[in-house]
């Protein structure tokens, strides 16, 4: 990436106003050949509207963007891809019932004659392409029936097929695990090579620091600056994102546990998980770490009353219960902020009252009706306790940054005053301001009481925020650190299975 | 074009888009012929409009939660044709109720199947559809029903009463309106109603028994066709078997002229109403301007995707888009 060459892809003053909102106010930045350029800022800086211009799905008011040092017009989706800008998108799409070689050249299938599909080139020309990307599946696999990760990678065989100038990763890691992010950045290693300029939207500190090349800061819409990753720190990122310092040091505090809240013996739930056990003590966080599939959400869904356990007891407070709902879940005291909020968190087409205050609306009545006093009531305090950013509780959940949903969530299980709280990927998406936001909330409520659980796949919010971490190998959990004891290494290495099937699975 | 979206006109549009084509088809109508606007026109319209809003009532919160109701046409048939002859054998009294109970066990079962056995709710009701029907013409024995004494019965006052110079009809439609608007809009019930539909993973996810939401949205709908059929029997006090055919599709479109989306999680009562004026007017308009009746089917149904389109191109900020 020397200063000589030419970008080749440039953008110079790119202004672009909504009703009531400059959401972008003169962004400048440009892309070398073969480098990789991080594009940062906390949600809502403007990372998704500029991506957007670029894409052709919005038109900038002012502003120029130019390729290998040429004006262009992106006048639609399909006319950037035509330029040579290609998406990889945070939120996949693929047509999940056709095999991985028709998504990789959805729209233009090899022919022969008639007109049908020539099936044995599109399969030779797929493999060649997923040869590269020294994936394990078939071009004939079906997509659906591919991890997320590797439909990840489908989508980057896309991009490969043509001769891409730029091509644009969004949160690209947010649901790989560790080993697949390894085949992702050699993926992008190797787009380097063949002097395709690559930006890369990620809020994972230990990512930008690993691949990329300069950094460039948005925001409230603003560019800040380009930074080079080499000769800058994470603090000083930071301080350009939001103008404050974060803490992230690690959590370690005298273990003083309350009464067991929720003890679970020998919990498990057919092929997904086994010979679960485990205790969590009032005021207490318990961290669950593990590699995507090991169990984790599983067990989270079980104790929510989502899955129906094959074997074991739940206990809460020393009483043992069923749990055949979520109705007798929420009954019991057990809130569960589910894994995507999008899907499972938030009703996006309500307002974000109402979605805070669904799961009680048939306790906040007064005669027949729903009681608006009460709810804005439930808002207001929640908003304020979580400082949630809206224009007011009108406005529609779909609306909102990741940050500010993902706290609409936890305000409504909150609000249910929970004995046992469930977080399943807190922060999954999130800036980092918001983020470090929710792990002190996160700590806070275990400071009141809360006997709270946390999965995450992020190792340092893991650290961070727990008490103790339960590690969790193919639906089995391998060991119990207390925070003082712990050490990634160890961490990493009960995860992956390295030291078999030891460890504390005799319960 | 994103310009014009975003100017005064074109915000109104985005904002309105259904009333606004509904006031240019009105002055469109009134120019061509000055008795659209009579008020003895207006209030006829509504009269006729009132049974197929009854149905649409119903249909309102199926369509919020989520999914459709095809089988209210046929349903409605089966209401008229059951009161009419249930009135001659055990008197208008206890028809009423028992035609009300029999309706409301075929929406129990369309809410069993969709709600909780989880099947589609296109592929039931339109079998229902022809169930129903098929149910109604054995019921009859394919002959249209008649109430023998059409002088001597009260029967009639729901079709054709009046109160204070008001339409019965129409009072029970306002009435229904009134209260289920109400139920939707002010209730747990009906907050339940737009989160299964708007995200239903997220209202299982939040408690919310969705199986039973669902199961009450049929209830609903077969308890409004119901009352649709009492208005039927009541203003005609005889019936063919087919009297609700093709009413299915009429409710559906008056739902989505008012503005909810098929999508669910969206809608609400008061558009349903407009919804419902604005195609009985359409109707009424295209009827005045002298367009043939048969025609009037093809010129109803190219307005309202003309209005969908145009409620949706104003939604999105542009004509035509390659991603929805």
């Amino acid at each position: 990436m020397s200063g000589q060459q030419a970008p080749v892809l440039r953008l110079e003053g790119i202004v672009k106003t909504f009703p009531g909102v400059r959401a972008l106010d003169g962004v400048s930045f440009s892309v070398q050949p073969g480098e990789v350029h991080a594009l940062m800022g906390e949600n809502g800086a403007g990372k998704s509207t500029l991506m957007k211009v670029l894409g052709g799905i919005h038109q900038p008011d002012e502003g120029r963007i130019l390729i290998d040092e040429k004006p262009v017009v992106m006048a639609s989706p399909l006319d950037a891809k035509a330029k040579g800008i290609v998406f990889i998108h945070q939120e996949l799409s693929l047509a999940r019932e056709l095999s991985v070689a028709e998504n990789v050249f959805l729209g233009e299938l090899p022919r022969k004659a008639f007109g049908l599909v020539d099936w044995k080139k599109l399969n030779d020309d797929c493999a060649a392409i997923l040869e590269k990307l020294r994936v394990r599946f078939t071009p004939q696999t079906r997509v659906g029936d591919l991890s997320i990760a590797n439909q990840q990678m489908v989508e980057i065989a896309r991009a490969l097929v043509h001769e891409a100038k730029a091509v644009i990763f969004d949160e690209p890691t947010a649901s790989l695990t560790d080993a697949e992010k390894v085949v992702l950045f050699d993926v992008i290693a190797d787009l380097k090579t063949h002097g395709v300029g690559i930006i890369y939207i990620s809020h994972r500190m230990e990512e930008i620091f690993r691949i990329t090349d300069r950094i460039s800061v948005l925001r409230d819409g603003t560019y800040r600056g380009t930074l080079v990753t080499a000769e800058t720190t994470e603090e000083e990122i930071t301080q350009q994102m939001i103008g404050r310092k974060l803490d992230l040091t690690r959590n370690i505090r005298p273990v003083e546990t309350g009464d067991v809240a929720l003890e679970v013996r020998g919990l498990a739930c057919g092929d997904l998980f086994q010979d679960i056990s485990f205790k969590v003590h009032k005021g207490e966080v318990v961290g669950f770490y593990g590699l995507v599939g090991a169990g984790r959400t599983e067990i989270a869904e079980t104790l929510f009353g989502l899955r129906t356990p094959t074997a074991g007891s739940i206990h809460l407070d020393g009483n043992e219960v069923t749990i055949e709902s979520p109705v007798d879940a929420i009954r019991l005291g057990i809130s569960l902020v589910p894994e995507n909020r999008k899907e499972q968190g938030l009703v996006l087409s309500m307002n974000c009252r109402d979605n805070m205050t669904l799961p009680q609306v048939d306790d906040l009545t007064a005669g027949p009706f729903v009681s608006d006093g009460a709810e804005v009531a439930i808002f207001d305090q929640y908003r304020d306790r979580l400082d949630i950013k809206t224009p007011g509780w009108r406005q529609l959940a779909g609306n909102l940054s990741g940050g500010n949903q993902q706290k609409i969530v936890i305000g409504k299980w909150l609000s249910m005053k929970p004995e046992v709280l469930i977080v399943d990927e807190p922060t999954r998406g999130i800036d980092v301001g918001s983020k470090s936001e929710i792990h002190n909330l996160i700590r806070d409520l275990a400071a009141h009481g809360y006997a709270v659980i946390v999965i995450s796949s992020e190792m340092p919010e893991v650290l961070h925020v727990s008490d103790r971490v339960i590690a969790m190998y193919s639906g089995r959990i391998t060991k119990e650190f207390t925070a003082a004891e712990i050490t990634e290494d160890k961490l990493i290495q009960a995860i992956s299975g390295l030291n078999g099937s030891s460890g504390k699975d005799a319960a | 074009m994103a310009r014009f979206w975003s100017s005064g006109l074109g915000g109104l549009l985005a904002r309105q888009g259904i009333l606004v084509a509904f006031a240019l088809f009105m002055i469109g109508f009134t120019l061509a012929n000055h008795r659209f606007l009579d008020p003895d026109n207006i209030m006829g319209v509504v009269r006729s409009s009132a049974i197929l809003g009854v149905m649409a009532l119903g249909v309102t919160f199926v369509v919020i939660s989520g999914n459709l109701d095809l089988s209210v046409g046929s349903m409605m048939s089966f209401s008229t044709i059951v009161v009419l002859d249930l009135h001659d054998r055990i008197g208008p009294a206890l028809a009423i109720p028992a035609m009300f109970a029999m309706t409301l066990v075929l929406g129990a079962i369309i809410g069993f199947l969709v709600g909780y056995l989880k099947l589609n709710s296109l592929i039931v009701t339109l079998g229902m559809l022809s169930a129903i029907h098929g149910l109604t013409l054995t019921y009859s024995g394919g002959k249209n029903m008649d109430i023998a004494d059409k002088e001597g019965t009260w029967f009639s006052v729901f079709g054709q009463g009046e109160i204070l110079g008001f339409p019965v009809p129409i009072l029970i439609f306002l009435a229904l309106a009134a209260f289920l608007g109400i139920v939707l809009a002010r209730t747990p019930f009906g907050r339940k109603v737009y989160a299964v539909g708007g995200n239903g993973v997220a209202a299982t996810f939040s408690g919310i028994r969705r199986a039973r939401v669902v199961f009450a949205t049929y209830l609903i709908s077969s308890a409004c066709v119901a009352t649709a059929g009492l208005l039927q029997a009541s203003r005609s006090l005889g019936s063919q078997n087919t009297v609700g055919q093709g009413m299915e599709l009429e409710v559906l479109a008056a739902v989505i002229l008012g503005g909810a989306s098929l999508l669910g999680g969206s809608g609400t009562i008061f558009k349903t109403v407009i919804g419902v004026l604005i195609l009985g007017f359409i109707q009424n308009g295209l009827l005045l301007v002298g367009l043939q009746f048969y025609a009037q089917y093809v010129v109803t149904w190219i307005i309202i995707i003309l209005a969908v389109w145009l409620d949706i191109a104003a939604k999105r900020g542009r004509l035509w888009s390659p991603i929805a």
